[in-house]
């Protein structure tokens, strides 16, 4: 029996004689994530995190004080109700965790896998608090990976209640579009999803890489949508192919959910931006992931550059994925460009910490200002000002200001731009009546419903660049919304 | 169709080829199921295309013409990559597994006065529908296709059928005049009155040289841009040009821009960023197609 096993049986021992008290939950050691060891792990596309044993499940699911107020639920943007279902963990009923989680939140097996737990859940994790740091709060999410992961097999198909005669469209697949259509579909309705691309998933699909979501859990929760009969039309450009009026007023359709993600990518507007070898991370992560460019001459068609020395700008979770993918597609070095110091990174923890274990290194209080090219146009370098943190602002942050004749050359190939993404036009343009904020993303109410009847919206069109529980939380409540519309409309 | 109310597994727009023809040597031309989008397109949109759903690049296409009643769209390609080879292996009743569209704004037709049209090489096709839209429109339409030789030019007839005049010119002369097509244009342009319009659509090089010879007199002119792209819907900016020095998305902010405006030689030069690559698939494709004997 070895440590962890032996810990085990004595809290089990404990939780019969009269339950664990605070101090034995305290004296647990928060379970680490096994992972692929950083050197191989560099060389696959196999997901990096490997998920918790039951044992360590358990010994983590005991650290939980079980407080009566659960500031983690709190935390949580779709409020699943935390507390209840770690406490059933802890108590070696697993199935009865995943349907306390599953209460709330339908792609359990994502969000446990992509959620920024350590501003969430995590963050108000009072053994947390307890330890003054969020790395020891209960590992809520990786609670919950492990939960949802026992689900994989088992193929439960949510009941759909009888037709109701209504049409619905949905469009965009990303995780907004699955839960609006998973929702409307239980109740009844007749669900078509449309989407752009030639499949289904959005961001999860093409934009996360295969080593931190495999693409088999996506794909099981669109198989799970096509079980409940919802249709999935991909390779239709709403507004362009069909606009969201021709929906409506010609092909039948009671009710529109517009959930087309985000999608335009933001570049630096520098010097050298359009030279042969600068991607935006969409276009990047793209050609990797849905296009499988880690498979070229292997099956796939798709090329990509063949970089030996990656810059990539930014410091989310976009620019983690692309530094993290350029390493994967066989770079030598790979740098993180930031403007910002590490603390002000909006990227998951964990993906920064993976990152720094694979070898990406960071500049930070650094920010380019041109691109350089060789005389075919192909990148051979950027100029990079680095940036001193200044005064503190109004808000108390402290700005990064430039600090003049610093800049230096960075010989690179390849330069990847992970600045953001805008609101894509396409939608505000052809409909007509769409009433949009003057970033262009689509203005809506508490019930997620548009300037339009019968036109709902949320996720990334309408906050930004957000999160993937965002949008399944606004993919919730516009389902609700758009029931109740249905229900008064003849 | 799509929109039967029983449930159905994972809809596919089915894209059946129902008729095909080789051009000439390498370029081929198809009319293909996609019912919405030969109702919603318009002159100037294109198509992206996906042969084997995840493995496969996305290449646009520029629609020649469609039937609506038909519910056929028609794409004429030249066998260049992978995927344009594997397009022009298969046979009528084989079905395309991704076609999404149309993409791109519409071409801005309207009574100009005269327009001349200058097709070089396949460029013809996507400029077909472009010239019969101002044709329609009232104008005066006077054509010019170019291509290295005889066998190359395509849309000859169709082409003879609506314009009020039409010059053929080849590199070698084997049909029409021996030249290239900025030497009728230059004259055209310097006629009195001038055209109001020039349309030029071709290889990249021949656009360039279109446009250095037509704002000089003042012609405005009218290219459309053929680059890489992967979503054509603005999602990666994979296909941005510079134009007027501004970063500009070809798949919705064009495909067509005021010619005098884009930066050619860069655009060039991006759009043989894959070059190797690219023949590295096709020298693949080629090998096997070898080996099972098609
Ligand atoms: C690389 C990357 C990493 C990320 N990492 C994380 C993370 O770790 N954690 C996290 O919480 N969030 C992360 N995000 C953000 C998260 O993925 C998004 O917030 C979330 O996916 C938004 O969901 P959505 O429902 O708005 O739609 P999206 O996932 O954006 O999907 C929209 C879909 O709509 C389709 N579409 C667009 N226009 C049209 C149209 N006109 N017609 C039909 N279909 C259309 C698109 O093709 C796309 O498939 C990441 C994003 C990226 C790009
Ligand atoms: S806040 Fe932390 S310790 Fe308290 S119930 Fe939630 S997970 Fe358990
Ligand atoms: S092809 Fe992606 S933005 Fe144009």
């Amino acid at each position: 029996m070895n440590e962890s096993e032996k810990l085990l049986q004595e809290m089990l021992e404990k939780q019969k004689n009269g339950g664990l008290k605070p101090a034995d939950r305290y004296a647990i050691p928060s379970q680490d994530m096994p992972a692929q060891d950083p050197g191989v792990r560099k060389g696959n596309i196999s997901e990096v995190a490997t998920g918790y044993s039951s044992l360590q499940a358990r010994l983590e699911a005991m650290r939980c004080l079980q407080c009566k107020t659960a500031p983690c639920m709190e935390g949580c943007p779709v409020k699943i109700r935390i507390r209840d279902f770690v406490t059933a963990i802890a108590q070696g009923d697993d199935v009865k965790a995943l349907a306390v989680i599953k209460e709330n939140s339908l792609l359990p097996a994502v969000c446990g896998r992509v959620c920024p737990q350590e501003v969430q859940c995590q963050e108000t994790c009072t053994v947390g608090k307890k330890f003054k740091d969020v790395e020891k709060s209960v590992s809520i999410g990786r609670l919950e990976r492990y939960v949802a992961d026992l689900d994989q097999e088992s193929n439960s198909i949510p009941q759909v209640a009888a037709p109701t005669g209504k049409k619905v469209a949905v469009i965009g697949s990303g995780p907004g579009g699955i839960v609006v259509a998973t929702d409307l579909r239980r109740m009844g309705h007749d669900v078509t999803v449309f989407e752009a691309f030639h499949k289904p998933g959005g961001v999860m699909v093409y934009g996360i890489p295969e080593f931190r979501l495999p693409k088999a859990i996506v794909q099981r929760e669109i198989d799970v949508l096509t079980k409940m009969g919802v249709k999935i039309v991909c390779n239709f450009v709403v507004g362009r192919t069909r606009t969201v009026g021709e929906l409506m007023n010609e092909d039948g359709f009671d009710a529109v959910y517009i959930g087309v993600g985000a999608g335009l990518p933001n570049f630096m507007n520098i010097a050298g931006e359009s030279l042969i070898g600068v991607y935006s991370a969409n276009e990047y992560l793209t050609r990797a992931n849905l296009m499988n460019a880690y498979k070229f001459g292997k099956g796939s068609d798709t090329p990509i550059a063949q970089s030996k020395r990656v810059a990539v700008v930014g410091g989310g979770n976009v620019a983690m994925d692309a530094a993290r993918t350029a390493l994967r597609l066989g770079a030598e070095k790979v740098f993180i460009v930031y403007r910002r110091s590490e603390k002000e990174m909006p990227a998951r923890v964990e993906e920064l910490h993976h990152a720094k274990e694979e070898g990406v290194e960071f500049c930070l209080l650094q920010n380019p200002k041109r691109v350089i090219g060789d005389e075919n146009s192909r990148v051979q370098a950027i100029e990079i000002l680095k940036y001193e943190l200044g005064e503190p602002d109004a808000s108390g942050r402290r700005k990064p200001v430039v600090i003049p004749g610093s800049e230096f050359i960075l010989p690179v190939d390849t330069v990847i731009i992970a600045i953001g993404n805008g609101a894509n036009p396409l939608i505000g343009q052809t409909t007509p009546g769409l009433a949009l904020n003057k970033w262009g993303n689509i203005v809506v109410d508490e019930s997620c419903k548009t300037s339009l009847d019968g036109v709902y919206a949320g996720g990334d069109i309408v906050l930004g660049a957000a999160t993937v529980i965002l949008a399944m939380g606004q993919g919730r409540i516009a389902a609700a919304a758009i029931n109740d519309y249905l229900k008064t409309k003849k | 169709m799509y929109f039967s109310p029983e449930p159905v597994r994972n809809l596919k727009l089915s894209h059946k080829i129902v008729s095909k023809q080789q051009l000439s040597e390498n370029v081929f031309v198809a009319d293909i199921e996609a019912p919405l989008i030969a109702k919603a397109r318009k002159p100037g949109q294109f198509v992206i295309v996906c042969t084997r759903g995840n493995y496969s690049e996305r290449i646009p296409l520029t629609i020649a013409g469609a039937d609506a009643s038909k519910g056929t769209i028609r794409l004429i390609w030249q066998r260049v990559g992978k995927s344009t080879a594997e397009m022009s292996d298969m046979k009528v009743g084989d079905e395309i597994d991704n076609i999404a569209g149309p993409l791109g704004k519409p071409t801005h037709i309207e009574k100009f006065g005269t327009v001349v049209c200058i097709g070089g090489g396949i460029g013809a096709a996507p400029l077909l529908p472009i010239a019969e839209g101002m044709k329609k429109a009232g104008n005066k339409l006077i054509s010019i296709l170019g291509a290295r030789t005889k066998e190359l030019l395509i849309l000859q007839e169709e082409f003879a059928a609506i314009s009020d005049e039409i010059i053929i010119v080849t590199d070698d002369g084997s049909v029409g005049k021996k030249a290239l097509v900025t030497e009728p244009l230059k004259e055209i342009c310097q006629r009195s009155p001038k055209p109001e319009l020039a349309v030029a659509i071709g290889p990249a090089i021949m656009m360039k040289f279109c446009c250095q010879t037509t704002a000089p007199l003042n012609v405005p002119t009218v290219v459309s841009l053929n680059t890489i792209m992967i979503d054509g819907t603005g999602m990666c900016g994979g296909c941005r040009v510079e134009v007027d020095s501004k970063p500009m998305f070809v798949c919705v902010d064009g495909p067509e821009f005021d010619g005098h405006k884009v930066n050619f030689d860069l655009m060039m030069k991006r759009m043989t960023a894959y070059r190797d690559l690219e023949q590295e698939s096709l020298k693949k494709y080629k090998d096997h197609a070898c080996k099972i004997g098609l």
